[in-house]
This record gives structure tokens, C-alpha cells and sequence, in this order.
């Protein structure tokens, strides 16, 4: 699948996330290759590991205050970091398994795992460039970072 | 006349988020929640206590997965029918989880409407 074709599965994931989900429309960015192999991330991160016809990992990641918002879209009352975390690993989850429509059964996905703050850093494979989708909602912003091989 | 049938649903997904949005989005007057669980392996022990007569099911979670489940249950209670809710949208997972016996699948994310109009179907079918 080319490149762009690929990028272009996860930015209709993001988009019908958004729209689905907290009924707001997101845009995104135009893509662009991290220039090293820690792009940055924002307070929380959900992170999927990808395995079978590809291997890499898929990230979500977003700020507090904007998954706080979105979980109030969803008349959610918890605001706590127990589910603002269980948010963002959900995103990166449902973001990564939509993509098996076009990448197929082979594309295993992990169960997400959730990184917390920026000081830990994010494994990605070393022989793969970072994509970096860059995500608008409203007045907030996050990122798909997608490392495939 | 009748008396109106309840269902009885228990939700399965390792997302407490999911499992808050599906209690509360579920706006059928027939159909009551009777218990939520993080994974397969805690399904069936609440299953026991229970007793729902359907389920949502997600399918990747920790411990036993939601493919696994679906299978343990129709073994216990061959009528009890099973909307699988998962992210994973190809066909081929979709198929498999129908031949497993779940009665229904339904794509993550999906809108409150699109959630009972599955629960609908899969009530009356």
C-alpha cells in the first residue's frame, strides 16, 4: 500500500473517531516525518504494538485538559487520571483496529499500553521514521504517531 | 395480555470508559443492566452470578479475549445472545466472531443511536 495511501486509513480513523465519538468534527494536519525517533508527546500517550504483516507501534497522544473535554462529550463525570488514561489507550485502540479494514486480518494489535507525562520516553522501532498526524479539536491539539516497518 | 420480556445485559470491555458509555447509552425500557467486566476471564464468574440473557463483548482485552469468551458462553447458555463491539473492523473478524456464535457486531466508535439500534436488533431477532 503506498504511503500516502496508508497515512490517509489512519487520518479517515481520526476523523470518524472524532465525529463519532464526541459528535465535534477534528482536523487534521498534514503529516510529516518526525526528524528524530522521540517526536514529542503531549501528557498522555496511549501506545498499541503492531504485529504480524507489520510491526511498529501506533500512538495517540493528548493533553490532559483536552481528553478531560472530550470524556465530558461522552457525559462522563470521572474525570480522574485512572480514566483519562483508560481514554487515551481506548483512542489508540479503536484508532489502530479501524486500521485493519485496509491493512487486513494480518495486522495484529496489542492491547494498548498508557504512558503517562513526558518525561518517559517512547520506544519506537529503530529502523522506521516516526509519522506524525497532527490532530485539531476545537481549541485543542494532539497527534497519531505511526511507526510501522 | 403478555407480560413485556426484560432483558438482562452484562457489558464486557477492558475500557471502564466503554463500559460507563454502554451502560449509559443503553435507552431501551426492556432492557436492564445487570453487571460490567474487564475481560473475559471475570465474564464468566459474573455470567454465573448474574445470569444475563444478552451481553456486548469486546474482543481484545487482557487475560481471555473477547473470541474465547463468546465461545465459553454459548457453550453455558446456547441462547444467550452476544453483540460483539470491537475496533477491529475487517471482515474476516467480524465473520469469525458470528461463527462463534455472537449474534451481532458492532464497529467501534460508534454513536449512542447506532448502539441501541444493535441492542434493538439483537433483542429482536
Amino acid at each position: 500500500m503506498p504511503y500516502e495511501t496508508e497515512v490517509g486509513v489512519f487520518i479517515d480513523s481520526v476523523l470518524h473517531y472524532f465525529s463519532s465519538t464526541v459528535q465535534q468534527p477534528a482536523q487534521c494536519g498534514t503529516p510529516f516525518l518526525a526528524l528524530s525517533n522521540g517526536p514529542d508527546v503531549y501528557d498522555y500517550s496511549g501506545l498499541i504494538r503492531v504485529s504480524g504483516s507489520r510491526t511498529g507501534v501506533v500512538l495517540f497522544t493528548a493533553s490532559k485538559s483536552m481528553l478531560s473535554v472530550m470524556l465530558m462529550r461522552m457525559q462522563e463525570t470521572d474525570m480522574s487520571h485512572d480514566n483519562l488514561c483508560d481514554l487515551v489507550g481506548e483512542i489508540a485502540n479503536t484508532l489502530s483496529g479501524n486500521a485493519r479494514r485496509d491493512f487486513g486480518h494480518q495486522f495484529a494489535i496489542s492491547v494498548p499500553s498508557v504512558i503517562t507525562g513526558r518525561a518517559e520516553p517512547v520506544e519506537f522501532p529503530a529502523n522506521a521514521r516516526p509519522i506524525v498526524i497532527p490532530i485539531d479539536w476545537r481549541n485543542y491539539h494532539a497527534r497519531l504517531i505511526i511507526c510501522l516497518q | 395480555m403478555p407480560a413485556a420480556i426484560t432483558h438482562r445485559l452484562m457489558v464486557v470491555d477492558d475500557s471502564n470508559v466503554i463500559r460507563r458509555r454502554i451502560e449509559r447509552a443503553n435507552d431501551l425500557p426492556d432492557i436492564d443492566f445487570v453487571g460490567a467486566a474487564r475481560n473475559g476471564v471475570e465474564a464468566l464468574a459474573l455470567h454465573e452470578q448474574v445470569q444475563p440473557t444478552i451481553v456486548t463483548m469486546d474482543l481484545t482485552m487482557p487475560e481471555m479475549d473477547g473470541a474465547e469468551c463468546v465461545e465459553r458462553l454459548i457453550e453455558r447458555d446456547p441462547n444467550i445472545r452476544i453483540l460483539v463491539i470491537s475496533a477491529l473492523s475487517d471482515k474476516l473478524t467480524a465473520m469469525e466472531a458470528l461463527e462463534k456464535g455472537a449474534s451481532g457486531f458492532l464497529c467501534k466508535p460508534f454513536t449512542d443511536r447506532q448502539l441501541n439500534d444493535a441492542l434493538r436488533k439483537l433483542i429482536a431477532d
